[in-house]
Order: structure tokens, then C-alpha cells, then sequence
């Protein structure tokens, strides 16, 4: 018997959580620091979650590497997944299906580590400097 | 139909014709027809029959909205036409083409057969270990008013077609079952009285599955019974969804037993006795 699909629309369902719960995460932290007064997480000017010391010190954070590199995941695959549907509802046929399937996946892949990258360097230039 | 001289009033049907044995594409045929107050699409093409084009082909059969034969296109809308009244749907114009989604047998024909197939894949009917009680009922299974009410709606799907003809998913993916074989499947899967969620989970849990469908909504939308195949399709979502997250109780289900002995099986207070035979045969 084959999962897959049930699978990947189960993980689906779970990535639009994750990203229903770091995005909002990220909203707070990037747009409502004031309302919220989210001073630990914006230490050097709760008003301006863009001011450069801030941003440093939110890279050092290991719980921030780790949530970029999460809602990124999340967001690979629920988009990506959303993308393969809409293809596959154009009528492609079954090579065309495993081919859309391999190239999204690839695609994934190939944006999530450059963005996993990103993440470590940021946090790593940021403790250096 | 009420025949009232001064309240008929010309329609023009325009009926989707096809032969396959002679033409190459649908075509579009224009019939006038004198439409009374209450008069139906089917009485309609009654008319076109007797009066005007003895070729014109249709299926119907009950003429009451219980059979599903008629279900086809009426002014875009897949509708039944035993139960559309011409007056509800049009002035002076009335668009009557096959169900879309399915081949064409002729005329106003829908090949319904890939809907029974894949209907008859996803087991719609109460499947138990035992076979013998099954085959030949000693006594009836207990089930609960409750139990009664998660699967009764589903129940009352005529097979018309009408659901899949609106669904877009299944005018764009040939591999999604549909909501009617959908909503079939989980009509016996929630039924107290089956024990068959193991077997139907082989054809449901890959791309045959609900997985396709995107909560369009047409479906429970045209139904000319009321089914809600929408609601059955993302409810079943939720029980494969358990299932595979090793969550659900669907897995480890024990169907129903026989009523036997149980108390419950008496007649509760207030309802009347059944009346008395008519047929002495049917004792």
C-alpha cells in the first residue's frame, strides 16, 4: 500500500502549523515589538527591530538559527507541495507527474541548504564581529 | 403538468447533440417548446421526443428524483431534470447539454461507467469477518441513533452523477477518484456496523484518495439530494490523517455486534406496533 500521499498531505497540514506559529513569531518579534515590548528580543531600540544591533543580536541566538532554518523547511515544502498540486491539475501524464515531483523536490533541496547556510554564517559572522 | 392555455409560454431548448456513429464533435440543435407553468426539463424533452425529433436521446427512468438517471448540464448547472421546473431556471433560453466530466454515450447520455468502477473499488457496502452472518442473517446489528446520524446523509446519494460533473478536480485530474465514490467510501467507513477501514485504506491512502481535492465545495453544492460530499471527503481526510499518525481508533474498530439478547432490543415507549399483514403470503 502506498502512504505517500497521505504523507505528504499530513506533513502539509504540519508545516502549515509550524509556519502558522514562526511567523507569527517573526511578526511579533519584526512588526509588534513596540506594542508587545519585546525589549529582550530587541535590546537595543524596542522600536526599530531593523537597527543593525539588534539584528546582531538576534543572529547570535541559537533558537533563532534554528527557527529561520525551520520556517524555511516549512515553507519549502508547504509551497512547494501547493505548486506540485496546481501542476499536477494541469493533466500532465505519469512521466510528466514524476518529473514535476523530482524537479520541486530538487528545488527544495537545492533553497533549503543554501538558506540553512545562510542561517549558520549569519550567526557565525555575527559572533565573530 | 397544468395545462393552462393562457399561461404557456415558449422556450427555446437548446439541446447539445452528439452521435458518435456519425458526428465528429457535440453540436448545439434549437427546439421550441411550449412550456406551461410547472412543467420540468424532462417533460421538455418528452415534447422534443413526440413532437419534434423522435432521435433525441436521454436517460431517465423514475421521474421523481430518486432513480439519479436525468442528471445533466441545464444552463450550466448539473441538475436533475425530473426535478427542475424550465419556469425556475429560464425565460426565454434553456441550455441543456450531457453531464461534462464524463464521455458521451449519446446526445444527452453521460457514460457513467468509470464513476461505477471506481465506486465499486472503494467497497460500498458493510464488510465484516463474518461472512456467514452476513450472507444469511440470523438477527440485526446494534447500532445507536448517533452511530445512525454520522452516515445517514451520505446514504440518501442517488449515483447521479451531478457531484463529479461540478467537481473541477475531477475535470482536471484523471487519477482523483471523485466525490461521489468519496463520499461512498466514507458513508461504509463511519458506519458502526463495518469493519472494513483496513481494506479500504489500500485504495484511499495513495493518489485514488481525497488528497486532490481542494475544497471546492461544487459538489455538495449541486447535489439534488443534499449530500454533503465535502464534508465526507475532508472527514475522511481526518481519519486517514489519524490513522497514518497511528492516532486513530478507526484501525482497532470492532464492528457492531448482533443485537442478541440486549436489553436495547426491545421497542422503546410510544412507538405503535406495526399493522397487521395484508398478504397472507407475507407472514
Amino acid at each position: 500500500m502506498s502512504w505517500r500521499d497521505t504523507s505528504l498531505w499530513t506533513w502539509h497540514v504540519i508545516a502549515g502549523l509550524v509556519i502558522l506559529i514562526l511567523l507569527g513569531l517573526h511578526m511579533g518579534v519584526m512588526h509588534l515589538s513596540a506594542v508587545l515590548h519585546l525589549s529582550g528580543l530587541n535590546p537595543a531600540d524596542v522600536d526599530n527591530p531593523l537597527d543593525w544591533r539588534n539584528v546582531a543580536f538576534r543572529a547570535k541566538q541559537v533558537f533563532f538559527m534554528i527557527s529561520y532554518v525551520v520556517l524555511l523547511g516549512a515553507g519549502l515544502f508547504h509551497g512547494l507541495y501547493g505548486l506540485r498540486n496546481i501542476l499536477l491539475e494541469l493533466g500532465p501524464g505519469p512521466g510528466a507527474r514524476r518529473a514535476i515531483g523530482s524537479l520541486l523536490l530538487a528545488v527544495g533541496v537545492v533553497l533549503f541548504v543554501i538558506g540553512t547556510w545562510a542561517a549558520v554564517v549569519a550567526r557565525t559572522t555575527a559572533l565573530a564581529g | 403538468m397544468a395545462e393552462n392555455a393562457r399561461d404557456v409560454r415558449t422556450v427555446c431548448f437548446r439541446i447539445r447533440r452528439f452521435d458518435p456513429a456519425g458526428d465528429k464533435a457535440p453540436y448545439d440543435q434549437d427546439f421550441d417548446v411550449p412550456v406551461p407553468a410547472g412543467m420540468v426539463v424532462l417533460e421538455g424533452l418528452w415534447y422534443i421526443k413526440e413532437h419534434l425529433d423522435g432521435t433525441l436521446a436521454w436517460r431517465s427512468s423514475c421521474r421523481m428524483g430518486v432513480c439519479g438517471s436525468c442528471g445533466m448540464l441545464v444552463n450550466g448547472r448539473p441538475m436533475l431534470a425530473c426535478n427542475t421546473q424550465v419556469r425556475d431556471v429560464a425565460d426565454d433560453l434553456l441550455l441543456v447539454a450531457p453531464l461534462p466530466n464524463f464521455g458521451i454515450v449519446r446526445d444527452l447520455v453521460p457514460d457513467l461507467m468509470p464513476m461505477f468502477e471506481t465506486h465499486r473499488t472503494l467497497l460500498p457496502f458493510i464488510q465484516r469477518d463474518d461472512r456467514t452472518e452476513v450472507l444469511e442473517p440470523t438477527d440485526q446489528y446494534w447500532q445507536s441513533p448517533d452511530q445512525l446520524l454520522e452516515y445517514l446523509q451520505f446514504s440518501f446519494c442517488i449515483k447521479c452523477g451531478c457531484c463529479m460533473a461540478a467537481c473541477p478536480t475531477v475535470a482536471t485530474d484523471p487519477v482523483y477518484s471523485g466525490p461521489q465514490p468519496l463520499a461512498q467510501a466514507y458513508r461504509y467507513l463511519i458506519d458502526s456496523r463495518d469493519g472494513g477501514f483496513a481494506a479500504r485504506r489500500e485504495a484511499l491512502a495513495g493518489a485514488a484518495g481525497p488528497w486532490r481535492c481542494h475544497y471546492a465545495g461544487e459538489c455538495s453544492n449541486v447535489c439534488p439530494k443534499g449530500v454533503d460530499p465535502a464534508r465526507a471527503i475532508q472527514l475522511m481526510k481526518r481519519q486517514l490523517v489519524l490513522d497514518y499518525l497511528k492516532l486513530g481508533k478507526m484501525r482497532s474498530r470492532t464492528p457492531a455486534p448482533l443485537l442478541g439478547s440486549d436489553k436495547r432490543k426491545g421497542r422503546r415507549d410510544g412507538i405503535p406496533e406495526a399493522p397487521p399483514f395484508t398478504i397472507e403470503s407475507a407472514k
